[in-house]
């Protein structure tokens, strides 16, 4: 818990601004565009991990790729820090440099791996400063330097731990210093939030995103977690088995998923036909989302028994059954009291067609 | 609990029985070593004389063997520590084929070896009289034990990965070699160390067969010595290969323990 509170003014991060104004203006005057032209990996063995692909990431923008394991997110994410070789006839550029065949250490690519990949050789601040040092920045910069990173994510007091004496959240937060220190052109994040509990994943959500924002930089953030994505990303590409599914941002991708995957990813996606659809509904297949979902008394619409009702706090997750065996789930406001059991009946509240449309 | 208490005795006397054997013909040595008539018994009195005419006699295979050792320590360093980074990182057939090369040295007669070793560079007159000869054949024999160990040490933690994080920060090969790897790897980059200066100093079938007159080591002096001259002078020697020895070994045993305790976590607050 003593993480949580220094992690939250890191959110609230402009409190370090006025002190060190210097670090939230210049990654952004850097910030670079990153263009994928028919970028494509095949493993020695012969599998394809990736299709090839197109993909642009707009400069100072924050790109999700998100998908499930082993759909290529993170061999994307590589190629573009230069940590996997491309197939041939693939293409990346940075800004206006092809950068396909450059090694990663010119690249100038800050990266925050997965498990964060400290040297457990040095301090909080050897970390921190590493990049500096190999970059020939003189000591007096460098200590400076990274009391500004240091600063930027709350860790001053820890400058001389060891790597060992962090917590998970810190670890994490040393993580992105060592990667912004060398003010790279491109911030790449791998899973940057994984490896952490579910409650300081919520909070270090959103004070990575009000980082990114401040710091301006293009960034690329792997995850497979729709809500890290949604929250992370200007927009977000969806990935499935090796190719690109839909990019777009969270509301696009939500409101009009190009794919029954993308709306399934994104959220729950119900979808129900036969006899009884066709007769109340009078479409062949009725798709929908759980919130969208009205329960009445039985008598009106399509008839469903409660399965199984979850209370949840903010609303009532209810399982339902109709009587030819289809399952869905409707989403009700907390006061909801229907009970396993019970029928009810099961109505659409109507969306604008503009707004969504979810594929059959 | 009884049961363990009786396992654990019975592995006490049976440590100590074969402590006892192996150290008894040492102690008896050393006695044979500073007893004036060896075939009289310690009732002829203890001297020095012997210590001191193996000095006189033997002393530049000492400082021979010393600097054989450290050669060979710093050549194995200088070749099998980068060697097991690569075989680490590139883990092919190729790499486990090269490996087993390695080991070849370890397997064959070191008699055998040295004899190749005089087929191929023998006539190179130079080289053949020069302790560099010597060298090379501790090299081979003991580069597998610096490769096998320093592995051992690059396995444990997830080093590529740490690797793959300095070269994003944009460090060279060179530059993550000596910062991330070697740090990382010290236990066993130690391990190896101690290792191979013991074989070194101690090693016989290979250096009987490449000495020459002039470049004789330790072993091979104190075969010569069993061979030439009387028990007494021979069992000092062992008493002399003793006194050089133990310290060493004791302080490298120290150093390494303490390393590998220390993790290599304090190393570099370099900011």
């Amino acid at each position: 818990m003593n993480i949580a509170t220094p992690a939250r003014s890191m959110a609230s991060g402009t409190t370090g601004a006025p002190r060190h104004p210097s670090t939230a203006k210049t990654p952004t005057a850097t910030a670079l565009a990153i263009r994928l032209t028919r970028c494509a990996k095949t493993w020695p063995d012969g599998t394809r991990a990736l299709e090839p692909l197109d993909l642009e990431v707009q400069a100072g923008e924050t790109l999700a790729l998100l998908g499930p394991s082993g759909c290529g997110k993170t061999t994307l994410l590589r190629m573009i820090c230069g940590l996997e070789q491309a197939d041939d006839g693939s293409r990346i550029d940075f800004g206006d440099t092809d950068v396909t065949r450059v090694a990663p250490e010119a690249r100038g690519v800050g990266v925050v791996f997965q498990g964060y990949a400290l040297f457990p050789n040095m301090s909080v601040a050897g970390n921190v400063g590493y990049g500096l040092k190999i970059r020939g920045v003189d000591a007096a910069t460098r200590r400076r330097r990274v009391s500004e990173m240091l600063a930027l994510v709350e860790l001053e007091a820890l400058a001389e731990r060891r790597i060992d004496q962090l917590s998970g959240g810190q670890r994490q937060r040393v993580a992105l210093a060592r990667a912004i220190a060398i003010e790279p052109r491109v911030l790449l994040l791998d899973e940057p939030l994984t490896a952490l509990d579910a409650r300081l994943r919520q909070q270090l959500r959103v004070d990575l995103a009000a980082l990114l924002r401040r710091l301006g930089i293009t960034c690329v953030i792997v995850t497979h977690d729709q809500e890290e994505a949604m929250m992370l990303g200007d927009r977000v590409a969806v990935m499935s088995a090796g190719r690109l599914e839909q990019l777009g941002t969270p509301e696009t991708l939500y409101r009009q998923p190009a794919s029954p995957f993308v709306a399934d990813f994104l959220g729950t996606l119900c979808r129900l036909q036969g006899e009884a659809v066709r007769h109340h509904h009078g479409v062949d297949t009725l798709t929908f989302r759980p919130h969208e979902v009205r329960l009445d008394a039985p008598g009106s619409g399509l008839e469903a028994r409660i399965e199984a009702r979850f209370f949840l706090g903010s609303h009532v997750r209810f399982e339902l059954r109709l009587d030819d065996g289809q399952r869905c789930t409707a989403l009700a406001t907390a006061s909801a009291g229907w009970q396993p059991g019970e029928r009810v009946g099961i109505s659409l509240i109507p969306t604008p067609p503009a707004q969504e449309t979810l594929p059959c | 609990m009884t049961h363990s208490r009786f396992d654990t005795r019975l592995g006490l006397a049976v440590t100590l029985a074969v402590t006892a054997f192996l150290i008894g013909p040492v102690l008896l040595s050393v006695s044979a070593g500073l007893t004036r008539n060896y075939f009289v018994g310690l009732d002829s009195g203890l001297t020095l004389k012997w210590v001191a005419q193996v000095w006189e006699l033997y002393a530049d295979t000492i400082w021979r063997s010393y600097a054989v050792a450290l050669i060979t320590l710093g050549v194995t360093l200088a070749i099998g520590v980068p060697a097991a980074w690569v075989l680490t990182l590139y883990p092919g057939r190729l790499a486990r084929l090269l490996e087993e090369l390695l080991t070849l040295p370890v397997a064959v007669p070191g008699l055998a070896t040295a004899l190749a070793l005089i087929v191929s560079w023998g006539s190179v007159g130079w080289l053949r009289s020069s302790v560099a000869f010597i060298v090379i054949g501790h090299v081979l024999f003991t580069l597998p034990f610096m490769v096998r160990a320093a592995r051992a040490g690059m396995q444990g933690s997830d080093l590529r990965t740490l690797d793959e994080a300095a070269a994003t920060l944009g460090a060279s090969h060179r530059q993550r070699f000596f910062d991330i790897v070697v740090p990382a790897a010290r236990s066993g980059i130690v391990t190896g160390a101690l290792t191979v200066v013991t074989l070194s100093i101690g090693e016989f079938n290979l250096t009987w067969l490449l000495h020459t007159p002039l470049t004789k080591t330790l072993p091979v002096g104190l075969a010569d010595s069993y061979a030439s001259m009387r028990l007494e002078v021979a069992s000092a020697y062992t008493l002399v290969f003793l006194l050089m020895l133990l310290p060493l070994m004791i302080g490298l045993q120290w150093f390494a323990a303490r390393s590998t305790r220390s993790g290599g976590l304090s190393l570099g607050a370099s900011t």
